[in-house]
């Protein structure tokens, strides 16, 4: 059954978008033009969610810590007013050590709740959703110096709902401009945010084929085996939670440059939800995914995101039942993942105890 | 850092919570705050709050951990609510409808809840979180379609799909909190829903006295004992869910009387949260909950919350409540989850 599904829901999916492509009557340059930029500002957040999943951790909601790393990278850089490539750069760069710590962190509590790193790792984007208000809204500007009227609210402390990066966007995206014209509408091909999403794409794929990228797989096969065979287990899931979290920082802040402002209170809320929906749209599960299933969830979850509130404006006159049916088709994805893994997982540790009787 | 053994079993972030609401209300008392109005608030708020984070009792009894899929009984209450406001039925009588309706398709929603979950053993959190959050995207999709056409529901441009709040002003506003109001040296008390609250915990307590209820728990701390003696835990789980489901139902009815709205769409996504906050301030564990954690869970974090707006913005502009509610409901949750099997 898990192999018929594994097909199914791509395909249910495809049906999906074809269905409200036609009812909506989308264009294909429009569609063309919108998927290339969505494409191109989610996929390294989606792949970010790979590592773990090797290793045995399952989908990593914490993510979204990674996310409040890059915009406090991105935060920064607009204070000191370094624009351009140069200031996208250095928002890596400050990102990059946060993202380490923070990963640090978070690795260190799924040790400490083996079994539930899911949920885990859901409260604890809550929570430190919590921390980033505290630090943002009340500690900047009161207890750390920050002196720029255009970003801090007019009491004298707390950053504004929105921060304007205009000064670094398109940094990555047209780095290299390529546009053309298909049938009237301007299309642009960001070449090298696509570059660097294959480099992070190479990366994975090599990295799966090293000495720890084999080690994470053991350890996600089976830990106590891998335990017994000398892998340190632990340590190896701190890794492995560090690489995804600075890859999410680094992928947020390329999302960043493309949208251009910065919701301070709001961006990174639902990056982990989205990231995760669209690499289950491709069949991932939570203890299997592909870098090819990453691009391919992607791309297809982002044309429902585009086709859908089109197609319900179309077939209902309200967009607001599309907005909603797609949010109902991103937790319902999450859930059909989740209870199939579960159910498996529980089959098989009553066939395990079966056989040792 | 050691502590002494009793405090340790009380834990560290149940004694920071205690020593940040004393702080609160040193504060209120410092600045000649109106003291009364904000017990009086925090009172009111434990009832309308208070069968919510009852709701949690049995499946955390049962062996389910915390039940993050309450949002599916919630609904079901909702869904009650709005087919008693559709009627137009009134005052205790529409509260006693939107409750009856809402067990009615509690029961049947549980069942089939508690048996996903016995289906996905070690994951039933995870489970429950989304499929909590599914169902509230997917009955978002039905509040815009569904076919009332009660024009005081329905939104007045277009007149199809219902409002995001529900008014319930001249309904069944409050219908609970003003009978057996009483006052106690200027502190005003809501007795009828206290009543309701005080006596659904005595009968979940009584519950946990009969046959019935006595076979869930003793299913969760010994499954193979259990069922030595034969009890299905495959049952009692079911059962659990049930309860707790039917009680999520009856919760957010007694919270929109007291709070005056129905809200629908977004809003049930997120109520899951802080009452597994209150149930854990109370001393709960993943795997083990009374009666007397429930309460005091309940009146801690309420309080919290009431007082701590008010308190605060004395002090600074702006709402910190709302990112100490933050920090304090997923900072609990977060401890309780790693520290499961530990003690």
């Amino acid at each position: 059954m898990a192999r018929v599904l594994r097909h199914l829901v791509p395909l249910l999916f495809l049906a999906l978008c074809v269905f409200g492509i036609v009812v909506a009557k989308i264009t294909a340059p429009f569609l063309l033009s919108e998927m290339l930029v969505r494409i191109g500002r989610n996929s390294v957040l989606v792949l970010s969610l790979l590592v773990p999943i090797l290793a045995g951790l399952g989908l990593n909601f914490g993510i979204v810590i990674g996310a409040m790393a890059g915009q406090i990278g991105a935060i920064l850089i607009v204070k000191w007013g370094i624009p351009g490539i140069g200031g996208f750069g250095l928002a890596w760069l400050i990102a990059t050590p946060i993202a380490i710590l923070l990963g640090i962190a978070t690795g260190s509590l799924f040790n400490r709740a083996k079994g539930r790193e899911m949920v885990t790792g859901l409260i604890a984007g809550f929570f430190a959703n919590g921390l980033y208000q505290l630090l943002f809204l009340f500690a900047v500007g009161s207890i750390i110096p920050f002196h720029n009227p255009a970003m801090v609210l007019p009491q004298g402390y707390g950053l504004r709902n929105t921060v304007d990066l205009s000064t670094i966007q398109y940094a990555i995206d047209d780095l290299i401009k390529l546009r053309f014209h298909l049938q009237g509408v301007e299309i642009r091909v960001p070449v090298v945010s696509y570059a660097l999403i294959a480099a992070f794409c190479f990366l994975t794929l090599f990295f799966f084929r090293t000495r720890l990228g084999q080690q994470f797989r053991a350890m996600g096969q089976d830990p106590h085996v891998a335990a017994i065979a000398g892998i340190p287990v632990e340590r190896n899931r701190i890794v492995a939670t560090v690489l995804s979290t600075v890859t999410a920082a680094w992928g947020q802040l390329l999302f960043l440059q493309n949208i251009g402002t910065l919701n301070t209170y709001s961006s990174h809320e639902q990056v982990g939800m989205f990231a995760i929906a669209a690499l289950l749209v491709s069949g991932a599960t939570v203890s299997q995914a592909t870098v090819g299933q990453a691009l391919l969830g992607t791309v297809l979850f982002h044309t429902l995101f585009v086709v859908s509130p089109l197609a319900g404006k179309a077939l209902a006159g309200d967009a607001q039942i599309g907005e909603y049916f797609r949010v109902f088709v991103a937790y319902a994805l999450i859930t059909v993942a989740l209870v199939l893994h579960a159910w498996q997982s529980a089959r098989a540790a009553r066939e395990a105890r079966r056989e040792t009787r | 850092m050691r502590l002494p053994g009793t405090l340790r079993e009380f834990g560290i972030p149940r004694l920071l919570i205690a020593v940040f609401l004393a702080v609160l209300f040193g504060v209120a008392v410092a600045t000649h705050m109106d003291l009364r109005g904000l017990i009086s608030d925090s009172i009111v708020r434990v009832g309308r709050n208070g069968i919510l984070v009852l709701a949690l009792l049995p499946a955390i009894q049962g062996g389910l951990g915390l039940n993050f899929g309450l949002p599916l009984g919630i609904i079901c209450g909702l869904v009650g609510a709005v087919i008693s406001l559709n009627a137009g039925v009134h005052g205790i009588w529409g509260v006693a409808m939107a409750a009856g309706i809402g067990v009615a398709l509690a029961v049947p929603v549980g069942m089939g809840y508690g048996w996903l979950l016995n289906r996905t053993r070690g994951q039933e959190m995870m489970v429950g979180t989304y499929l909590g959050f599914a169902m509230v995207s997917m009955m978002s999709v039905f509040w815009l379609l569904a076919p009332f056409k009660n024009p005081t529901l329905v939104w007045a441009i277009g007149g199809r799909g219902l409002r995001t709040t529900l008014s319930l002003g001249g309904i069944y506003d409050k219908v609970l909190d003003r009978w057996l109001e009483f006052t106690v040296a200027g502190v005003r008390i809501p007795g009828g829903t206290l009543v309701v609250f005080g006596g659904l915990s005595f009968l979940t307590w009584l519950f946990f006295r009969t046959r019935m209820g006595i076979s869930i728990a003793a299913a969760r701390s010994s499954t193979r004992f259990a069922r030595a003696a034969g009890i299905s835990d495959e049952r009692t789980r079911l059962q659990a869910t049930v309860l707790s489901t039917v009680l999520g139902a009856i919760g957010i009815v007694i919270f929109s009387q007291s709070y005056g709205f129905v809200q629908l769409y977004t809003a049930p996504l997120l109520m899951a949260f802080p009452a597994i906050a209150c149930i854990l301030i109370g001393g709960a564990t993943v795997t083990r909950a009374t009666i007397g954690h429930v309460i005091v869970g309940t009146l801690l974090f309420q309080s919290i919350l009431t007082v701590a707006l008010p308190v605060t913005s004395q002090v600074i502009q702006g709402d910190i409540s709302e990112t100490a509610r933050l920090i304090i409901q997923n900072g609990m949750i977060l401890y309780a989850l790693t520290r499961v099997g530990r003690a």
